[in-house]
């Protein structure tokens, strides 16, 4: 479609024909439009389209160039253009059959350099792949334009080095992109652009008079910063042909503007997690308006639908090999939150919500976008099959408890990255990795020194004496060292926080906020299933510590058998309960940047491996170097009766103690679920139903054989599109290092015996 | 290495003996729970596999809860206050309590206590046994019992006696008594090659649900489940130092699967496959 076309059907059509409700026409209030305008839907799935030949023909456009992608690392990059909102020209894939278009670059896959965050992840990501950094970009960026990451390192302390050092403390955004922003992008379609920009010129001037505190003086800075995107944001539209400073008129034109709007912000930002929000049920009001109008059928209605999740399918970003090891397979966390029922006890189910998991079908199973569902046993039952059928044939969907969320966050909320819930538009996050409670518990035992480098990390305790660990001693020498781990690691975040929104401020991501927003600092622990059954040991079994020639605690002998967690059982989940607890006391202690609330979660992505790498041996038996569990799995193989008991030990987790989520990481054989299609439908949707009724909170479901995955590591080329879930987040298989494949393969596959 | 033969699952359930039961007690050897989704009966279920059995089944993966001293000793009300951690998951996904083994109906007494009380909490219950105990079985205990996963491990007394070393009349006798007192039975029939797969004699297991009756005709039979053998019990010989007497038997094929199931759908079962 040209562009002078579609002009012309934009003035030609009231935007708003057909829309009921008047809370929302008066300030910009989304959630009070969906609420006035979706019609729920609790059908099946038989009403849904397969894919146009112009879809598969885009999809097979791109599937060629994947396996180059694959092999190189990157397909390609521009180094010499900083992205920026309007930085590159426009790109198209197949521009003549296009539906949605907006590319990062001027071409697919083609990556962009993203300098704010700091330049030493762009120059390290460019010579990774063979790319020589540009010496003119470099020396901006090292001279004359100072990065997020230079700020944050000059004002770390020598207490936050040491622990990050360690790896006590890994994963920080300290080097890139904080991310986990997630831009009301809905309001640019509800409300056109010019709309958003005179709301926060209104804003800014309501504190002109003010006095120019510090407070009000990055107000108005920001709100600058903010109107000046939103102005970018028009502009890149238009070199696309799009006008977007009036609301979109078409179910095309609202994913359209939608689109432009997300594209606007994974230009600017390599956030690490570059989350959508919750956008089916909105999109539905439109896509049902032009089916009412006869502008649509369900075959096109479904393709705009595909095209557009094309698109989120190839956001890329330039990221170092030492980054994908933490974070591997290459996510970006394009995060579309479905389901969920309305405050009004409605589900927020529409035939959009099917028509997004649809893709996983027309285009083949996908890491991307990062499909959540909000599950809660009071879905259709049209809706709960299709997702569960949907899991079974693709482990590409993970589930979130909306019984857990709406109560704290309301009916519109979305989740950021894996677990991370917000209020779309009214909330943000300082997002915080996390700390590793495993080493910190062997730190409580050998004095503040770590147990590989010897190096007095932690503060200074008098050295254990006795053949046998004591819990009682144990417990309060892990007590003194949470404290003093609590107090670094806030300071950690609130200096890598100052730094981005000074260096690195989210300018297009936070016009797309309320100007006044909750902000949460989200901490994180990992390693919280070894520290449990560690405790555990030390409590119900008789562990003796080994000591090597520097005095240090080495190893552990361990006599008589011990309650592990992930059993369903109080004596030892009761411990892994009372440390999520008792971190997040000890965090609450320390002011956050910007009176932030602080949240922890139990989340580790991929990250297992590498903590796991680097801790020694532990109280539970672990061997030094074995990688942790996943979020807050249990220890691979420990728990011993099945996969229910397993998530009932998670599900003890006090989620008002975690509000930044609690991951769990399910893989059950297909046989496992039941015999034939219907009763494994049946059984996971009971499954599902039964985790949220007893309070779980997020599950990722892999419903795959261990073969399967051997066979994909001997022949990735057989697997292009293999996707299985890991801690919050799916990714190819055949992506992952050969180790982290290893370490997927050896966690517990439930099947049925 | 003084390590005992069987590392002894862990309960999370304080075994009698390390603390002291209520004076007269009813007393049940447990082998280990587990809660399993698709096997042992419809749904999600909290499953308690009873220890000991006198039938040496030549396929039986669980050799370890042949013996009840391999058990642990446990009370109902421990056994039922485990069960209930679990109720709520259970009663929101669907699903129910399975009692297993092992032979259940060994221990009839404890098992008919537990089931009286899992029934008083509302749950769906599930007997799992090869029915040569049948006899032990009281009326209150059937009464208890929503489905009984009845093992017809073959209709041959011979071959019966080959693959279990005992007979199979108990057997029939007990699935004839669950027939006329109208409990709801689900057939299971091990599919093994070169021991059960002869024609007459699967078409004579074929022929006893049938004479059962589906749930359909007014029977009580409301599925076979045909298992086809496999070779996952082979480790635990080796732990418990047994031979393993199918060392040379392959697991069936896909067709042959088939070609079994044909007997009973003939004969208007509702059946599955695994």
């Amino acid at each position: 479609m040209s562009a002078s076309v579609l002009g012309a059907t934009a003035t030609s059509r009231d935007p708003w024909r057909g829309f009921a409700g008047d809370a929302w026409r008066a300030g910009v209030a989304v959630r009070d439009f969906i609420q006035a305008n979706y019609q729920p839907y609790t059908g099946d799935a038989a009403f849904l389209a397969g894919p146009t030949d112009r879809t598969r023909g885009i999809w097979a456009k791109l599937s060629a160039m994947f396996p180059a992608e694959r092999e190189r690392g990157i397909y390609d990059v521009d180094a010499v253009t900083p992205s920026t909102i309007t930085s590159h020209r426009p790109g198209y894939i197949d521009e003549a059959a296009e539906l949605i278009v907006g590319l990062q670059t001027d071409a697919p896959l083609r990556r962009a350099i993203i300098a704010n965050g700091g330049w030493r992840m762009v120059e390290g990501g460019l010579k990774a792949y063979g790319y020589a950094p540009d010496p003119a970009v470099a020396e901006i960026f090292t001279k004359y334009r100072k990065t997020h990451n230079a700020g944050v390192f000059d004002a770390y302390t020598p207490d936050i080095l040491a622990a990050r050092k360690s790896h006590l403390i890994t994963g920080l955004p300290d080097a890139y992109g904080r991310g986990r922003i997630i831009g009301d992008y809905r309001r640019v379609a509800l409300y056109g652009v010019d709309a958003l920009i005179a709301a926060k010129q209104a804003d800014k001037d309501a504190c002109a008079v003010a006095p120019m505190s510090e407070d009000t003086i990055r107000r108005r800075e920001e709100l600058s910063e903010q109107i000046r995107a939103l102005d970018e944001l028009k502009q890149m539209a238009a070199s696309y042909g799009y006008d977007i400073s009036a609301p979109a008129t078409t179910g095309r034109e609202a994913i359209q503007w939608l689109y432009f709007a997300y594209l606007a912000a994974v230009k600017e930002q390599n956030g690490a997690a570059m989350s959508l929000g919750r956008t089916s049920t909105f999109v539905d009001i439109y896509l049902q308006r032009d089916l009412a109008e006869g502008r649509l059928t369900e075959e096109q209605a479904q393709e705009l639908v595909d095209d557009f999740v094309i698109k989120l399918r190839i956001v890329r970003f330039l990221r170092t090999p030492e980054y994908d090891e933490l974070f591997s397979g290459d996510p970006t966390w394009v995060t579309e939150s479905i389901g969920g029922i309305g405050a009004d006890g409605r589900p927020l189910v529409t035939r959009t919500s099917f028509r997004y998991l649809q893709t996983l079908y027309n285009l083949g199973p996908a890491p991307e976008p990062n499909l959540t569902v909000f599950w809660s046993p009071r879905l259709p039952q049209g809706f709960k099959d299709f997702c569960a059928r949907v899991s079974i044939d693709t482990s590409a969907i993970q589930y979130e408890s909306d019984e857990l969320m709406r109560p704290r966050f309301g009916d519109d909320t979305a989740i950021a990255c894996c677990v991370s819930a917000m209020a779309v538009g009214k909330q943000m996050q300082f997002f915080g990795a996390r700390v590793n409670l495993a080493k910190t518990l062997l730190y409580a035992i050998n004095g503040g020194r770590d147990e590989n480098s010897g190096a007095q990390v932690g503060p200074a305790l008098p050295p254990l004496t006795g053949d046998v660990l004591d819990y009682e001693t144990v417990v309060r020498r892990f007590d003194t060292m949470m404290e003093w781990l609590a107090a670094t690691y806030v300071n950690a975040l609130n200096i890598i926080h100052y730094m981005h929104d000074r260096y690195a401020y989210e300018r297009i991501e936070m016009a797309l906020h309320d100007t006044d927003v909750l902000r949460t600092l989200a901490c994180g622990i990992a390693g919280l299933s070894v520290a449990a059954d560690s405790l555990s040991a030390i409590k119900h079994a008789t562990v003796r510590p080994v000591r090597d020639e520097r005095g240090l605690v080495v190893d552990y002998t361990i006599e008589g058998g011990f309650p592990a967690y992930g059993n369903n059982d109080d004596r030892v989940d009761a411990i892994a309960v009372a440390l999520v607890e008792s971190f997040m006391a000890k965090i609450r202690k320390h002011p956050a940047y910007r009176d932030a609330v602080h949240t922890q979660s139990v989340l580790t992505i991929t990250s297992n491996v590498v903590y796991g790498k680097h801790t020694g041996n532990t109280p539970d038996g672990r061997r030094a170097g074995q990688p942790f569990a996943p979020g807050a799995n249990p220890m691979n193989g420990r728990d011993s009766h099945g996969m229910v008991a397993a998530a009932l030990s998670v599900a003890k987790l006090p989620y008002e103690h975690a509000l930044d989520g609690i991951s769990l990481t399910t893989t059950v054989t297909p046989n496992g679920l039941g015999n034939g299609r219907d009763e494994q439908v049946r059984n996971l949707v009971g499954v599902l139903d039964g985790y949220t009724a007893t309070g779980g909170f997020h599950m990722n479901v892999n419903v795959l054989d261990r073969a399967t995955l051997e066979d994909a590591m001997a022949h990735p080329e057989n697997y292009p599109q293999l996707t299985i879930r890991v801690s919050g987040y799916a990714v190819n298989f055949v992506r992952l290092t050969r180790e982290q494949q290893a370490d997927v393969i050896s966690r517990t596959f439930h099947g049925a015996l | 290495m003084n390590e005992p033969a069987i590392q002894r699952p862990d309960l999370g359930i304080t075994p009698v003996g390390t603390h002291p039961a209520p004076h007269g007690a009813l007393l049940g050897s447990v082998h280990s729970w587990d809660v399993v989704t698709a096997a042992d009966g419809p749904g999600t279920r909290f499953v308690t596999f009873f220890a000991g059995c006198h039938l040496r089944c030549l396929y039986c993966h669980n050799p370890d809860t042949w013996e009840g001293r391999n058990g642990q000793h446990v009370t109902v009300d421990d056994l039922v206050a485990k069960m209930l951690t679990f109720k709520a998951f259970i009663s929101a996904s669907g699903g129910g309590v399975t009692v297993s083994g092992g032979e259940p109906l060994l221990q009839s007494h404890f098992v008919e206590a537990y089931l009286r009380r899992c029934k008083q909490q509302g749950m769906h219950t599930a007997l799992d046994t090869s029915g040569f105990l049948g006899a032990h079985a009281t009326e209150q205990l059937l009464d208890d019992t929503d489905l009984v996963l009845l093992d017809v491990k073959s209709s041959d007394p011979a071959t019966y006696r080959k693959v279990t070393g005992v007979a199979l009349h108990p057997t029939i006798v007990f699935g004839d008594r669950l027939a006329e007192r109208g409990n709801r039975m689900r057939i299971r029939f091990v599919l093994v090659p070169g021991l059960t797969d002869d024609p007459a004699n699967i078409a004579g297991v074929a022929d006893l649900a049938a004479r059962w009756g589906s749930v359909e005709r007014g029977g009580v039979v409301d599925q076979v489940d045909i298992l086809g053998y496999h070779r996952l019990g082979v480790a635990k010989y080796e732990e418990l130092g047994l031979r393993y007497p199918l060392a040379d038997t392959e697991p069936p094929t896909a067709e042959q699967l088939a070609a079994a199931a044909a007997y009973f759908t003939d004969r208007e079962l509702r059946v599955t496959t695994s």
